[in-house]
């Protein structure tokens, strides 16, 4: 039970005075709550993994401090930190059954026979491992190794923290969403920072309150899922969560006016400040591009294709020789060959050199 | 569907069965030929049915009280350079460094031993074990130990069981380090997160991961030092007295010193034999084992 503060943390798997560039990690700053659930969304190489191993003390960061409750914790071992940590495939112990599986930790560390009873039984219960308690852990198929992963890292009343570093990889699809809401439960039953690795953003969105997007070794944005999703603090956040992602387009934006491929939008907001030289883009997510009949006031554009995702369907367009989608509201019809693309103006993002510029009202 | 009848596939099994006949059966015929007869020169052989046989596994005659002199003797010696080998290479391959130059390094040094032909290992020894001009036997004498291996039967055990343990350890050390490398590092950093200990570590992963080796380890281990014949050979020569006449000793005296092809023939069979019956068993017993403890932790 702990707030954990980053410092400044970098590092570099090559040393730590390799190219700045180059570094798995950059330097980056940031406070978990404790008992929030969070998610480091990334792709895979993004740094995620290594900014985890950090914390749980796996691997020494070439820079930067971690703090636990305000206490440096650099000279300690994983074990004295007092993490938890849960690997992408499951690490069980052969010869142990379940049951001696859960108690593992807790007996390592001397607690009472009484104690560690109580405790095991009530893990097993909220992971459904009770009818297996006696069982040799070896003979369980994927899932149920994984949860008693899952369980060894929750066993522990006191820890500061319990990381999940894609724990769900080896885990067959329909299970997942099962697993998934049992950690949300048992975040909640039990009062635990929980910081959860993942590079899919369904299982980033559903199981966080606050999720942490990386990208290239650094944190590009960090907020709640509706956060991520209406103001994209970075062209990759808005590329990376919602499928499809965010439409990006390269523009022209001059105070309350953006060019984009050859026609004018008026923006809700001002952008007179944008630094000279900036690749300036506008972004707009697929959701808010309405499709209307072609007229020579709209942008107009070509339909490639429609992919039905059941739900929803989505138009893969063309405008001159930009690439973007719109959903196409159900129910409504689909213009034929071409149409007039009208852009929500609340819903459109400025960015430039990739990041948002707040505009000035 | 239709089975079709076709004899020809016999043909194609038939090279297998003409090597093995020439490289197993047929020999291995000739010995049991020999062994329920007896002969008295000049190529004459008259049956002789069972009569070896009786009177190898009868302690009192003279053939059976030197083969189960020998035979307890061999068992001895397999018994002490298992218990000594195995937690030694335990021990050598925990201790052998994980990555970097090292390993290259250990591993080169572990398996120069097992480069060496037997008949060399058992030169050497013999040199270095003599009290006149070996640096082991010369030291240990002029340092005040009243060692020598071809006088005293103990000394003559012990050198030989240094041999032994100094040529396979290295084996046994390798086999365990491959199992130990196959695991993955994440068992490691899971067990320091649980708070195991050194010893912890080492019995709920890294042991139950090499058990497949060891029992491969304890078996190659077992049939060598049962079947040991040209190191102690070239040492001691079975001597002093008969203290070091391990079985195979004993046969080639039978088989090439008097030329008692039948009681060396009786002697064979039967020498086979429990060298098959404690593979068996060894590899059952420890087969089973893991598969007794899973299957006693089955659906409750």
């Amino acid at each position: 039970m702990a707030r954990i503060d980053l410092a400044d943390l970098a590092h570099s798997y090559t040393g730590a005075d390799a190219d700045p560039a180059s570094f798995a990690l950059k330097p980056t700053s940031m406070t978990w709550r404790q008992g929030g659930a969070y998610a480091l969304l990334g792709p895979s190489g993004c740094g995620k993994t290594t900014l985890l191993n950090i914390i749980s003390g796996i691997v020494r960061p070439s820079r930067g401090k971690v703090l636990f409750d305000g206490k440096d914790v650099m000279a300690l071992t994983t074990q004295q930190r007092n993490i938890a940590q849960v690997f992408q495939f499951p690490v069980i112990y052969d010869t142990m059954t379940v049951g001696e599986n859960l108690a593992f930790p807790l007996k390592n560390r001397g607690l009472p026979r009484a104690e560690i009873e109580a405790r095991v039984r009530e893990i097993a219960g909220l992971l459904d491992l009770t009818p297996h308690l006696a069982r040799k852990a070896s003979r369980l198929t994927a899932d149920a190794k994984q949860k008693i992963s899952l369980g060894r890292g929750l066993v522990r009343a006191d820890v500061a923290a319990v990381l999940f570093d894609e724990p769900l990889t080896v885990i067959d699809p329909g299970l997942k969403w099962e697993l998934r809401s049992k950690l949300k439960v048992l975040h909640r039953t039990l009062d635990l920072t929980m910081i959860y690795v993942t590079h899919d953003q369904t299982e980033a969105l559903t199981f966080a309150d606050t999720v942490v997007v990386m990208h290239d070794g650094s944190v590009v944005q960090t907020g709640t899922p509706q956060e991520l999703f209406v103001r994209p603090a970075h062209t990759f956040v808005g590329y990376f969560i919602g499928s499809p992602g965010m439409n990006v387009l390269p523009a022209e934006v001059n105070g309350q006016q953006a060019r984009v491929a050859g026609h004018t939008i008026s923006l809700l907001r001002n952008y007179d400040g944008l630094p000279p030289g900036a690749r300036v883009e506008i972004g707009i997510r697929p959701e808010f591009v309405r499709m209307a009949a072609a007229s020579p006031e709209l942008i107009s554009a070509e339909i490639e294709r429609i992919d039905d995702l059941g739900r929803s369907r989505f138009a893969w367009l063309r405008v001159g020789n930009l690439r973007m989608a719109a959903q196409v509201p159900n129910g409504s019809a689909i213009p034929n060959g071409r149409a007039g693309l009208i852009f929500e103006p609340a819903q459109i993002h400025v960015y430039a050199d990739s990041r948002r510029v707040e505009g000035t009202a | 569907m239709e089975k079709i009848p076709n004899q020809k596939a016999w043909l194609l099994v038939l090279p297998v069965f003409a090597l093995v006949a020439f490289s197993a059966v047929i020999p291995l015929m000739t010995v049991v030929n020999y062994s329920v007869q007896d002969t008295f020169g000049n190529n004459k052989f008259f049956w002789n049915g069972v009569g070896w046989y009786q009177e190898l596994l009868d302690p009192t005659t003279e053939l059976g009280g030197r083969f189960f002199a020998s035979l307890w003797r061999n068992l001895a010696f397999s018994a002490i350079v298992l218990s000594i080998e195995i937690p030694l290479g335990i021990v050598v391959a925990l201790a052998m460094p994980r990555e970097g130059w090292g390993v290259a390094f250990s591993l080169v040094v572990l398996a120069l031993p097992l480069l060496i032909p037997w008949n060399v290992v058992g030169t050497i020894w013999q040199i270095f074990g003599r009290s006149d001009i070996g640096l082991l036997g010369w030291t240990l004498n002029r340092v005040g130990f009243d060692y020598n291996y071809v006088a005293n039967p103990l000394d003559a055990w012990l050198t030989i069981i240094v041999m032994d343990v100094w040529h396979w350890s290295s084996l046994v050390a390798l086999l365990c380090y491959a199992g130990l490398k196959s695991i993955p590092e994440a068992y490691y950093q899971a067990a320091s997160i649980d708070g195991a200990s050194r010893w912890a570590v080492f019995k709920a992963i890294q042991l139950p991961k090499m058990r497949h080796v060891l029992v491969i380890a304890a078996l190659l281990r077992f049939m060598d030092s049962f079947m040991i014949y040209t190191e102690p050979f070239v040492v001691t020569g079975g001597g002093p007295g008969n203290s070091t006449t391990f079985i195979s000793i004993e046969l080639v005296k039978l088989a090439l010193g008097q030329f008692d092809l039948g009681k060396a023939a009786a002697m064979s069979m039967v020498y086979m034999l429990i060298i098959i019956i404690v593979c068996w068993v060894f590899f059952t017993v420890m087969t089973n084992a893991g598969q007794d403890r899973t299957a006693a932790g089955g659906e409750p």
